[in-house]
């Protein structure tokens, strides 16, 4: 009876000025579990949390390796994110091929929002229904880089989508400033504290659900995955994991000593031996 | 030409007629088959209706689109393709025509010296003695182009397009040496495999902005790529190479190479390239890449001797 007009295709104002496909594919993005990207002066770092439909099936991928330098995180439909990380494992090729220069971020993560720009300005395509954390390193050093299917593209310090990823951001927003001069593995912490955050009551982060990318200035993008990830929710420690973060930030937020708080929580973690060298042990 | 393709398929189509319905034509009457070019339907009222068949003939259309709105064959004669010269083979190239000789380059210290005469010659004519053959790409790179002038500047077109292109996103991507090198490589194997190559020797120089690290790297017309201390083209490579190896042998070498004494070892080069390539020029232009940028220059062969020559038979007046 008072179907939407205005959402048939995506060259199609309505009268508030708003184009609704591009507003659902948005939403799509929502309905992704959540990732989060973070970036010290020296790396990038992915994570994510993996889905599987039911509970004696697989978990979905979340993280896309592009190039040694260069990976993505997805929120949203994997066959569009399939699409466009296909796109970049050309476009990176390409520049490895005919210049022997790893591809830069900014211009691939341009490439992308250019393809996807399209698809909102013609009838008969849809925009893609998925958003990507895209984590490099080039000549210009670390990267993260978020895509959303409107097109729109950003820089950020850090940065989280998908279901719940609000929870993410705000830790991110509490704890950003310390990243630059972070370690290696302190980055990979603060991006599980951010997950953690995404997660419902009855949840927590585990080597199954659980994914993480790291890339950093000489150093190529590795993904773990599985029983690789156990050393990283160990560090995160026995409690870490649980979901009930989000209520315990409430009452410190109430304190005002909640991001204090954190910190001495990671120093107790990581302790004075644990460094970026230990990581080279895990495979 | 556009029109060949399907007129003959017509044609063709014609010629396999089934002869049966041919004779029935020539028996009825025999202008109208061989006026005709297009394909007639074959049906048994047409061939029973003997008396209809001249006024069929005049209406019936060319069912190709591809023929609509053009001249008819059968009314204004085949179209005639052989003033289009289709018949002449694709060409090649099969040699270099205007060429230019020996390109020179020496690594040292904190940068790279390139150099390359003036001259384009038109076999062993000096046709043209002021190309410039020492190309600047971006801020820290300069191309030396050996072997013909036309492909030359083919390649010089090839490079500013790509930069105008590299610099459209404005970012703090740049391409230096290392990347225009591969790039030039790529496309000259790329027309090698065409069998259709860009008939040139290239020397690519630069040094990288932050580190000053000094590159030198050498293509040819097949697509080969190697690197070396001092790297020199054409009839340098026989002549130049011999004494540069004398001075810097290897990377150790570079690092004690002054840029002083790197210029003085390229204008020694180049004055026994005059002495001895027929193909060179008196006058060269010069380029030394550091990490601040490129610095070009020309010069001319100074302190000439010819006394030798006396000796030699050909040479000037013969007093026999």
């Amino acid at each position: 009876m008072f179907r939407n007009n205005y959402d048939n295709d995506s060259v199609t104002f309505s009268p508030q000025g708003r184009i609704f496909q591009v507003e659902y594919a948005l939403e799509a993005i929502k309905q992704g579990s959540a990732a989060v990207g973070l970036r010290s002066k020296t790396h990038v770092a992915l994570v994510a949390l993996k889905r599987n439909a039911e509970e004696l099936g697989s978990y979905q991928k979340k993280i896309i390796p592009i190039d040694k330098h260069l990976g993505v995180a997805l929120a949203g439909l994997s066959p569009d994110a399939r699409v466009l990380s296909n796109f970049m494992r050309q476009q990176s090729m390409a520049s490895r091929l005919l210049y022997k220069r790893p591809v830069p971020v900014a211009r691939v993560v341009n490439a992308i929002a250019d393809k996807a720009q399209v698809n909102t300005q013609h009838y008969g395509k849809r925009p893609y229904g998925v958003g990507l954390l895209i984590a490099g390193v080039d000549e210009t050093g670390p990267h993260l880089w978020e895509f959303q299917p409107s097109g729109q593209i950003l820089e950020y310090f850090g940065a989280a989508i998908g279901a719940r990823s609000q929870s993410a951001r705000t830790y991110l927003e509490r704890s950003f400033e310390s990243f630059p001069d972070v370690s290696r593995d302190e980055l990979v912490l603060h991006g599980l504290k951010a997950l953690r955050d995404t997660l419902q009551q009855d949840r927590e982060l585990t080597t199954e659900n659980t994914s993480i990318a790291i890339v950093g200035i000489g150093e190529d993008l590795k993904q773990y995955d599985g029983p690789r990830v156990k050393r990283f929710l160990d560090l995160l420690g026995e409690d870490g994991t649980r979901s009930q973060r989000a209520a315990r930030l409430d009452t410190a937020m109430d304190v005002g000593g909640g991001a204090d708080d954190d910190d001495d929580e990671l120093a107790g973690l990581l302790g004075p031996g644990e460094g970026t060298s230990a990581m080279d042990t895990t495979e | 030409m556009h029109r060949t393709g399907l007129s003959l398929g017509i044609h063709q189509l014609e010629h396999t007629q089934p002869s049966s319905r041919l004779n029935h034509h020539h028996h009825h009457h025999s202008t109208t088959t061989a006026s005709t070019n297009y394909l007639h339907t074959l049906s048994s009222s047409h061939l029973s209706q003997h008396h209809q068949d001249l006024q069929i003939e005049s209406i019936t259309m060319n069912q190709f689109p591809h023929g609509w709105g053009r001249p008819r064959d059968d009314v204004y004669g085949a179209y005639d393709n052989s003033y289009l010269n289709e018949s002449q083979p694709i060409t090649h190239t099969q040699r270099p025509i205007v060429t230019g000789t020996s390109v020179l380059g020496v690594k040292f210290k904190d940068g790279v010296i390139i150099a390359a005469d003036n001259i384009a010659s038109y076999g062993s004519l000096a046709r043209y003695d002021n190309v410039e053959r020492l190309l600047q790409v971006g801020t820290h790179t300069v191309v030396g182009a050996g072997g013909d002038i036309s492909d030359m500047q083919y390649l010089h077109l090839l490079l500013d397009n790509l930069l105008i292109k590299e610099q459209y996103p404005a970012d703090d991507h740049q391409l230096y040496a290392p990347q225009v090198h591969t790039y030039i490589s790529r496309v000259l194997y790329q027309r090698r495999n065409k069998f259709d190559p860009l008939w040139n020797s290239i020397l690519t120089a630069g040094a990288d902005p932050k580190t000053s690290e000094p590159f030198l790297s050498y293509v040819d017309l097949k697509g080969t790529t190697y690197s070396a201390p001092a790297l020199a083209t054409g009839y340098g490579a026989h002549l130049a190479i011999p004494i540069l190896r004398r001075h810097v042998a290897d990377e150790e070498a570079v690092s004690n190479l002054t840029q002083e004494d790197a210029q003085k070892l390229v204008e020694e080069c180049m004055k026994v390239l005059w002495y001895r390539d027929a193909r060179s020029g008196v006058k060269y232009s010069w380029a030394i890449i550091t990490k601040d940028g490129v610095t070009t220059g020309s010069k001319e062969i100074e302190n000439q001797s010819w006394k030798f020559a006396e000796m030699i038979k050909g040479y000037g007046a013969q007093n026999i």
